[in-house]
């Protein structure tokens, strides 16, 4: 299998579905001329023109409510975020019109939307810009959203967001934009809603999504290594709609989970799987769940304070340590 | 003739540049002297590897802020965006505590906590730094909303860039500008691009310019070019005026340029969305500062030797600011969670009352 780039798989996958769909094209901020803020789409717009590949002012509430509404008519627009933090500007197209119109036309519309882009810290870039709103997401029903963490995963499940009929929120990681991974030759998706056991492991499971996912094997990789403990890695991959099987049978497996997530700890992915593994799998819990997420204020700037900030393979080796 | 026309000449006799005096305008150019220093500095230690994240330089744009914040009082207000620094040495914030929090120290202006692109110093009047393209503009409407409220005669100088004026969050700001005869005023700093586009790919305007959109609102607008610091004073005066004396907004459009890229890392600035040759006219043509030095030495003011040490001193104060900064400490670990609260911070009792925090 040839390695690429995260970035590469992204743009693979853009490529593929315009040529394959002529109701897909892309929009946002510097995506076009520029190449993007993070070059995830370089060359689409020399490939395919401005008829495909367009570029919008800052206007992220118009711009982003425009793909809503050309979604409604059946277009399928893949709209850029140049960071998911600017989504707060959107939100009421975010949450309001693309969560709520199918329900509230009792289902006479759809909205084939894709949002994409990344939403990460650890770049020093701020609070104003390292939001991780993937739990404010999946806290609306009829939003779907998944954070890819290999590029494999980001190129599989981005073509299937683009097929999908509903609106899916993709939120990618500019520190894994220049990472390599095998990716599949070919036609690769990804389904939403299907998990991925990074790593098989007996004695202990991290559940993570994003980049958390790579802390959690790095940590997995640390756990044998000085302990000869057998961690499993269940990477979610998309959070809603949620691969809760997988989760729960890894639990019963290994009986012990530590969760893991670069989102801030209330309400976030965490919160809602320590709730479901409880009611669906507590007597198979040999010890409390244990989570792992951002130190709880907002994303510090100081470089060395923002590491300390976000979770290390460090951190999750000693949550993973007081239950084993 | 045109505004820009009419702003092109000379604005030295305007009774509020006339009435400056030698030592007035040497402060001028001194204050934008010491915010190019400060700035060419903190780009070569950026490349360094010792500043983090985003560093948007306002090089080539220095007589906008200082000239502005010159005709402030005490009872006036200021806030911009992410491309902060020269605003920020502009209100009279020192140049150790805007190194430091590049370096993310403790000592920084926000003790490390907010960057480049948050600096704040409510001391000065200064409201911030902010990061999100535009999310400023309805807070310079609250800071004057607030003048007005406590009948403080004063007025708000709200800084935005032009890709900014796109943005909804602005254009509902206006109207309650307008309707509530708020005395704020917007300063939009055209320097031709957001990022990398240019106003024509992004921007919908009359032939007037970007601010004439103001008369879609009732709100009284110019353009003007900004290189010339005693232009920039003289136009924003009038705005001042307006919202002194009539408690009403104004949009100005003041034409300037960016010499560096939009961030340190902008691929394309100097070979596709706009040419090197672009960038160096532009330099030989506006510099704001040797121009102004042109003026000065003309006016009998400045001497080539002042003109020399004033530079040097710059240069001084810089390398002291990054001494300092080098040599103070990063923030303890339990500052990450200090700063969120005010109630948590201060141990009141509402602080004291309910789970604050989830780690
Ligand atoms: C809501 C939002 N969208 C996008 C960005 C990314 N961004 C930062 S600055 C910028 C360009 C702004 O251009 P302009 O307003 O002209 O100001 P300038 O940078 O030229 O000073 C963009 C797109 C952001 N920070 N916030
Ligand atoms: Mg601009």
């Amino acid at each position: 299998m040839p390695k690429l780039t995260y970035r590469q798989a992204l743009n693979d996958a853009f490529s593929e579905e315009i040529e394959r769909d002529e109701n897909v094209f892309l929009m946002g901020e510097e995506v076009a001329q520029y190449d993007g803020a993070y070059k995830v789409t370089q060359g689409l717009w020399k490939k395919y023109g401005d008829y495909r590949v367009v570029d919008a002012p800052i206007s992220e509430a118009g711009f982003i409510g425009l793909g809503v509404g050309a979604s409604m008519l059946g277009l399928r627009p893949v709209m850029e975020l140049m960071f998911w933090s600017f989504a707060y500007v959107a939100f009421d197209q975010l949450i309001n019109n693309a969560g709520n119109i199918r329900y509230m036309s009792g289902g006479l519309i759809h909205c084939p939307i894709v949002i994409r882009g990344p939403a990460n810290g650890g770049t020093n870039v701020g609070a104003t810009h390292s939001h991780t709103p993937e739990n404010f997401i999946a806290n609306t029903p009829g939003l779907k959203v998944c954070c890819p963490a290999t590029a494999a995963d980001a190129k599989g499940l981005m073509k299937t967001a683009i097929r999908d009929n509903d609106p899916v929120y993709v939120m990618e990681n500019t520190l894994l934009y220049g990472e390599e991974w095998e990716v599949p030759e070919g036609e690769h998706l990804v389904p939403l809603g299907k998990a991925d056991v990074k790593r098989e492991g007996s004695d202990i499971t991290f559940v993570a999504h994003g980049r958390a996912v790579i802390t959690s094997l790095q940590a997995a990789d640390i756990l044998e290594a000085e302990r000869g403990i057998k961690a499993e890695v269940v990477d979610l991959r998309s959070i809603r709609p949620l691969d809760a099987d997988t989760v729960l049978n890894s639990v019963k497996k290994t009986n012990r989970v530590v969760l893991v997530e670069e989102n801030k700890p209330f309400c976030g992915v965490g919160a809602q799987l320590a709730s479901m593994i409880q009611l669906e799998a507590f007597d198979h819990l040999d010890a409390p769940i244990q989570r792992v997420s951002s130190i709880d204020a907002p994303a510090i700037y100081s470089p060395p304070l923002e590491k300390v900030q976000l979770p290390s393979p460090a951190d999750v080796v000693a949550a993973a340590e007081k239950i084993l | 003739m045109t505004n820009m026309e009419q702003a092109e000449e000379s604005h030295a006799a305007d009774p509020i540049n006339a009435s400056l005096s030698a030592e007035e305008k040497i402060g001028l150019y001194r204050d934008m002297v010491r915010i190019r220093r400060f700035e060419q500095t903190t780009l070569s230690i950026y490349q360094k590897g010792k500043i983090g994240g985003f560093l948007h330089l306002y090089i080539g744009q220095e007589s906008l802020a200082v000239g502005a914040v010159s005709l402030l009082g005490d009872t006036d207000h200021v806030i911009t965006a992410y491309r902060d620094h020269g605003h920020a040495l502009a209100v009279g914030m020192s140049m150790n505590e805007c190194m430091a929090e590049l370096y993310g120290k403790a000592t920084g202006c926000s003790k490390g906590k907010g960057g480049s692109m948050h600096y704040f110093a409510p001391d000065k009047n200064f409201w911030g730094g902010h990061g999100i393209v535009a999310g400023q503009t309805p807070l310079g409407a609250g800071l004057a909303f607030a003048l007005k409220y406590r009948k403080v005669p004063g007025a708000v100088l709200c800084f935005l860039g032009d890709g900014a004026i796109n943005q909804g969050a602005f254009h509902e700001a206006l109207n309650l500008a307008s309707l509530w005869d708020l005395p704020v005023i917007y300063v939009i700093e055209n320097n031709g691009y957001s990022m990398g586009t240019s106003q024509l790919r992004s921007t919908a305007h009359p032939q007037g310019g970007l601010a004439q959109r103001a008369e879609g609102y009732g709100i009284a607008w110019d353009i003007f070019p900004g290189a010339d610091v005693y232009t920039m004073r003289a136009c924003t005066q009038k705005a001042i005026d307006r919202a002194y004396k009539k408690s009403r907004p104004t949009i100005l459009e003041v034409v300037t340029y960016r010499y560096q890229g939009h961030s340190v890392a902008d691929s394309k600035h100097k070979d596709g969305y706009r040419t090197k040759e672009e960038i160096e006219a532009q330099k030989t043509l506006n510099d704001p500062i040797a121009r102004f030095k042109k003026i000065l030495i003309e006016e009998g003011v400045l001497a080539e030797e002042q003109s020399k040490e004033i530079q040097a001193a710059a240069k001084l104060e810089v390398d002291l600011a990054v001494k300092f900064a080098e040599e103070s400490p990063f923030p303890e670990e339990a500052a990450i969670t200090e700063d969120v609260y005010y109630e948590v911070d201060e141990k009141t009792e509402a602080g004291r009352t309910g789970r604050h925090f989830f780690n």
